[in-house]
């Protein structure tokens, strides 16, 4: 036992809990905890340029390394800027830790000077928070905040502490037990009905692994292809689930939903068992629910009992942690080959290739990243923006391990790119990582870029650069009668924008330059950025319109490929 | 899914009673209406008071069933780490209350009346002032809608209700864990013994 103030009982417990980097922005309230920062130099700090940014570059940080990924704002503005990164966190289920600084105690609820109620504002986007009002109650706090981020469902948690309170003083004992009577994940599943759901699968005809997140957070990729292997299911992901199974197996047949693959979405509307893992059967993936596949018998593997019958009926619902569960659902469920099935599928996807990339002279974006793919060998970790650059990069990048696909998925926050990429380029020093930017959203974080100077982080950057709010323009010319309202925006030179910061810049123009650039981007050990000039005119494809089903997936239309 | 109680009332068809015990902590009862509210689920009345152990409290829901699913209400409810435990008493056989209390006019020529209609729905009167009576009145919410019916014709001031509470019949209980007596848990504790759904300190199990 020691005596310590707060602000160093909070930077204790960090490391008690082997939580090393930082990614935070300084204001009155949190400046004791600044004042302590350099006596504990085991903890780096990075410094954002907005706090949103923060909160982005602890999720991506947290989605490459599996760690628990923490970002820290003042007061007022500064935690009111980090909502929208924690909502990010929330809503794909990954373990943020935002840590804020209120007023002091005896300014809380006065509406003083940069009060906000932080609490109230997260508390329906957090899995848990606390308002810590005595520098006793810090330690529990940030180990039952950890725990609760990092453990079962994962998901955000924020930490909300007064002035006063970092700079009281109290007995530091770092808690070894923690007592949470209200939070005991289940993560066994239930015997019997890993049977009932085995039996399922044992007299399917047409069985389906729908994968998902949970497959990467409950790190159970061996155990899913075990199953898969086993059993002969084709297995399909969700958006989020890319590279839970790696897309290069022959059981692997894309994913599924509104930007999905044609003989994904048809799978899983022919199947039927549909074995949903660690995924929550949402509506970007399942098209209108109503008139999702109404023969399947659902098998729900999840480790939130809530997810279960939310908007599904399920046949079989099994609460677990999927690496604890699948192992006996394999070992329970007979060898079998299902030739036909299989067939069937082939032959759909023989039928609609959807991710044929058409031979043309201009630069598509599908060749953009194709030829990333190609000239990674497979090997770089993408972080996406949100739109129709995102679509293309989980489409036409291959996948082959769990946390190589960076993106906002539940609430697709444009910007997410460029500081989800230096998260995960934070957590992953010496590896390759990519943000693959949308020019509309490129600009609402772009500010980040100096935090590639300072900390030297060798993030490479691919604008697609299609002069509009790309996704915009194909909804309104879909379903808007081609009436594009705002959906053109224009764009500073961004070549010239890397240079003002220091950073590498290049252009792409034709499609020629394409593996040139990237080459050159690859040989710079430093940070580059790319403007890819691509098609401007090029849509998503194949598409299930809002509300229709999944079965109704459109393809690309003949004229437009022709284009 | 309801079962009727003592006087034969069935609650409103598709309401549901929800027992949620809560940890005692500041703001659990925000993180509880603001899930109902985030999820479109109705609240009809809820009721917040101490449990039997110190330090948890215990949340009573109506719930409108129509707008909310129950088992989803449940797991919803689950997934609030200050949340305990969650008990659906629909099913259950239960006895459900709520307390009303009832400001009525009264005068000279009335008040006789009134006095006799509280006393036939075995009402307390509880302030009587020249201009109005007060009536504390006790039992499911038929009966204290009957008398707030039969009382309104004279002119009611204020009207105040708690809500419901409830619990289940016979010895099942919604509690976390029931305390043991002391002389039982030193027997159990010297032959190493786990009673049925308690926690006690073997940390083998
Ligand atoms: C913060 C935020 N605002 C608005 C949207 C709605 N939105 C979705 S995609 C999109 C266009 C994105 O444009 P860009 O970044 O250029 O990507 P593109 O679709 O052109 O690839 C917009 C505005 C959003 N997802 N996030
Ligand atoms: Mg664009």
């Amino acid at each position: 036992m020691a005596r310590l103030n707060g602000a160093q009982i909070v930077l204790e417990s960090l490391q008690r809990e082997g939580i090393d980097t930082m990614f935070g922005y300084p204001g009155g309230v949190v400046l004791p905890l600044y004042d302590t920062l350099p006596q504990y130099p085991g903890i780096r700090h990075i410094l954002v340029r907005h706090e949103q940014a923060a909160a982005h570059m602890a999720d991506g940080y947290a989605r490459a390394s599996g760690r628990v990924g923490l970002c820290l704002g003042t007061s007022g503005p500064g935690a009111t800027n980090l909502v929208t990164g924690i909502c990010t966190a929330w809503m794909d289920s990954t373990p943020v830790l935002a840590l804020t600084g209120n007023v002091t105690r005896a300014l809380l609820g006065k509406d003083g000077f940069q009060e906000a109620d932080i609490t109230g504002i997260t508390q329906p986007i957090t899995k848990h928070n606390y308002l810590v009002m005595r520098a006793d109650n810090i330690a529990m706090s940030m180990r039952e905040a950890v725990h609760i981020a990092s453990t079962g469902r994962p998901g955000p948690v924020l930490v909300d502490i007064p002035k006063d309170v970092f700079q009281e003083e109290a007995e530091f004992e770092w808690p070894e037990q923690i007592n949470l009577r209200g939070y005991r994940p289940t993560t066994e599943g239930h015997a019997g009905m890993i049977k009932r759901a085995a039996k399922l699968i044992d007299e399917a005809k047409r069985p389906i692994i729908i994968s998902g997140h949970g497959i990467i957070w409950g790190d159970a990729q061996k155990e899913l292809v075990d199953l898969a292997e086993k059993a002969n299911i084709p297995v399909i992901t969700t958006f989020l689930g890319i590279g839970g199974f790696p897309e290069s197996h022959d059981l692997s047949y894309g994913w599924l939903g509104m930007h999905g693959m044609y003989y994904a979405n048809h799978a899983a509307d022919g199947a039927d068992v549909v074995i949903g893992i660690g995924m929550r059967f949402d509506d970007r993936a399942m098209g209108r629910f109503n008139a999702f596949n109404p023969n399947a018998k659902i098998i729900h593997i999840d480790i939130d009992p809530a997810e279960i019958g939310k908007n599904f009926s399920t046949a079989v619902p099994i609460v677990g942690d999927a690496k604890r569960v699948l192992p006996k659902l394999a070992a329970e469920v007979k060898e079998q080959r299902r030739p036909e099935w299989i067939r069937w599928i082939d032959q759909l996807r023989e039928d609609h290739p959807s991710l044929h990339v058409r031979e043309t002279r201009r630069m598509l974006p599908q060749y953009v990243m194709r030829t990333l793919y190609e000239e990674t060998q497979g090997n770089a970790t993408i972080a996406t923006g949100v739109g129709q650059h995102q679509m293309w990069a989980g489409q036409h990048y291959i996948y082959k391990r769990p946390r190589q696909l960076i993106s906002s998925g539940g609430l697709g926050t444009m910007g997410f790119e460029l500081p989800a990429a230096i998260g995960a380029q934070v957590a992953l020093p010496g590896q390759e990582v990519w943000a693959i930017a949308g020019d509309g959203g490129f600009q609402m974080t772009m500010q980040e870029l100096a935090v590639l100077v300072d900390e030297q982080l060798p993030v490479k950057i691919a604008i697609m650069n299609n002069g509009y709010l790309g996704m915009i323009r194909q909804w309104q010319e879909l379903f808007y009668d081609k009436n594009l309202v705002s959906a053109s925006i224009t764009q500073p030179d961004f070549c010239k924008i890397a240079e003002a910061y220091g950073i590498k810049g290049l252009r792409a123009e034709h499609k020629s330059d394409v593996p040139r650039v990237i080459q050159e981007a690859r040989e710079h050990r430093g940070p580059v950025l790319i403007d890819f000039m691509i098609d401007q005119e090029e849509n998503v494809w194949p598409m299930v319109p809002a509300g229709a089903a999944l079965s109704e997936t459109l393809e690309q239309p003949a004229s437009e490929a022709a284009r | 899914m309801t079962t009727s109680t003592e006087n034969g009332y069935r609650p409103h068809h598709l309401s549901h009673t929800v027992v949620a015990i809560v940890e005692d902590k500041p703001g659990v009862l925000m993180r509880v209406s603001s899930l109902f509210r985030r999820r479109g689920f109705n609240i009809e009345s809820l009721t917040v008071g101490p449990t039997e152990e110190k330090g948890l409290s215990r949340i009573t829901i109506v719930v409108d069933g129509e707008s909310a699913p129950v088992e989803q209400v449940e797991k919803q409810l689950y997934k609030l780490i200050d949340v305990i435990k969650v008990s659906d008493l629909s099913s259950e056989d239960m006895v459900a209350r709520e307390l009303a209390l009832i400001k009525v006019r009264a005068n000279n020529l009335n008040r006789h009346e009134i006095l006799e209609i509280a006393s036939v729905f075995r009402a307390d009167i509880v302030d009587m002032a020249t201009g109005s009576v007060i009536i504390q009145v006790v039992g499911d919410e038929a009966k204290i809608d009957g008398l707030v019916k039969m009382l309104e014709p004279y002119g009611i001031r204020e009207l105040s209700r708690t809500g419901r509470v409830a619990m289940v019949r016979g010895t099942k209980t919604t509690t976390v864990h029931e305390r043991e007596p002391e002389q039982i848990a030193r027997v159990h504790a010297s032959q190493g013994r786990r009673v049925d759904d308690m926690e006690l300190p073997f940390s083998s199990d």
